[in-house]
């Protein structure tokens, strides 16, 4: 018995990878959560962070800002209207991203909702670029 | 008959109409490609999207308190049709079929006693529906200085027709567009967005699983028709920039081809007379000489 499932990360442009793996890792809306084959049915948001696909050989890493993601089947779909391999990061990037976002959550008038995405896109980028 | 000078002029006018339609072809078809690229790319995005919400419907099992957008109002009484044309002519049947599919059941809805509201997107639908319908059109947008569509303006249409769904303006939405099947054949297409339609997919098997939610259905929900309403709109745009280069293509090859026959017709005409004066000439002199 294989342990593999499918994946495919598609964005409104393009589809930007299918392929089969044994885990995957999204930085669901509530948390961290980690995929197996036979998970239950599941649909759930994102919020900014680092899907790490996870094959025997390698992993990938792709930095997501937000995306729906709907597992059935053994298909793990994620829609996502952006997407980045972190291998595509620059240093150069990651610092603009990172002042554009710490500049608008500086800037006061936005929700809490908000807030709470970009505190994690922050993170998250910061985290990338050490 | 023409003197040979009029015939000179028109060969010679048709000839660089002839050197415009080619022109126009190339660009058509250069742009063809890339549109047709993002059209095919966009698609497995916006039906798989599409299944999600379907999917959702199903599971759904309170429809009274279901979001509005996914179930409608359960009335039919106002009907928003969102009209999706080009900015630019010349593109042979593209707009008018768009537009012949939208005023026919636009006839519908009104002999049905309906009440008809109209958002046209690009400038030659609404010079084609205002005649007939100019009334009804609520709103009129135009994305004609955008040198290429994003998600951004399908967002703006998008959230349109959002608030006005959300001030209980209408009870469906249908959006009107031009199917990219291949170059020559665009199939005008009248989609309903609001409510959900399960019609389009029902050749691919739905799951009937219960979903596991999280955060809660109603979030997700809230959050996703929105979504999925501005994506529907973004694969109509798609699908739509590629058919009017496709049809643009096709008749810009058309016109082309017209002119090659024009040109060797009057080409023909041109020689004839050419020749019937000099033979006339000859006969002239001949005569002339006889005669002495």
């Amino acid at each position: 018995m294989s342990e593999n499932f499918t994946i495919e990360i598609i964005s409104p442009e393009k589809s930007i990878i299918k392929s089969s793996t044994t885990e995957v890792v999204i930085p669901s809306y509530e948390g961290e959560m980690g995929i197996l084959k036979d998970h239950v049915p599941l649909i759930t948001f994102l919020r900014p962070g680092v899907i790490t696909i996870i094959n025997v050989a390698d992993k990938k890493k792709f930095f997501v800002e937000e995306g729906t993601v709907e597992f059935s089947n053994n298909n793990l779909l994620i829609l996502t209207s952006k997407a980045k391999e972190l291998n595509d990061f620059n240093a150069e990037l990651l610092e603009k991203s990172i002042n554009e976002a710490e500049k608008k959550i500086s800037n006061g008038e936005i929700s809490d909702k908000e807030k709470y995405l970009l505190s994690y896109k922050i993170e998250t980028l910061k985290n990338i670029k050490q | 008959m023409p003197s040979l000078d009029d015939l000179k002029k028109r060969i010679k006018s048709v000839k660089s109409t002839q050197k415009i339609t080619k022109a126009m072809k190339m660009v058509a078809a250069a742009k063809l490609r890339k549109a047709q690229e993002s059209a095919e790319k966009g698609r497995p995005y916006s039906q798989k999207m599409q299944n999600i919400i379907l999917n959702l419907t199903k599971s759904i099992t309170d429809p009274e308190n279901a979001p509005k957008l996914l179930v409608g109002t359960g009335k039919d009484n106002t009907y928003l049709c969102v009209v999706l044309t080009a900015d630019r002519g010349l593109c042979g049947g593209f707009n008018s079929n768009i537009c012949k599919l939208a005023k026919s059941n636009f006839k519908k809805f009104l002999n049905e006693g309906k009440n008809l509201k109209i958002i046209t997107v690009g400038t030659k639908g609404l010079d084609q529906i205002k005649r007939d319908y100019g009334k009804h059109i609520i709103k009129k947008l135009s994305f004609k200085e955008k040198k290429k569509i994003t998600y951004n303006e399908a967002e703006i249409v998008g959230n349109e027709i959002i608030n006005l769904f959300k001030q209980n303006q209408f009870d469906k939405c249908i959006l009107y567009y031009n199917n990219f099947k291949n170059v020559i054949t665009q199939i005008p297409e009248a989609q309903q967005i609001i409510p959900a339609e399960s019609k389009i997919s029902e050749s691919n098997k739905l799951n009937s699983f219960q979903y596991e939610f999280e955060p809660e259905e109603d979030e997700i929900l809230e959050d996703l028709l929105p979504k999925n309403i501005s994506t529907q709109v973004f694969k109509a745009f798609l699908e739509n920039a590629a058919s009017e280069q496709g049809s643009r293509m096709t008749a810009m090859d058309n016109a082309t081809r017209n002119a090659g026959d024009l040109v060797d017709k009057l080409t023909i005409n041109y020689n004839r007379s050419r020749q019937a004066s000099i033979t006339k000439e000859l006969i002239e002199i001949i005569s002339g000489a006889e005669s002495l």
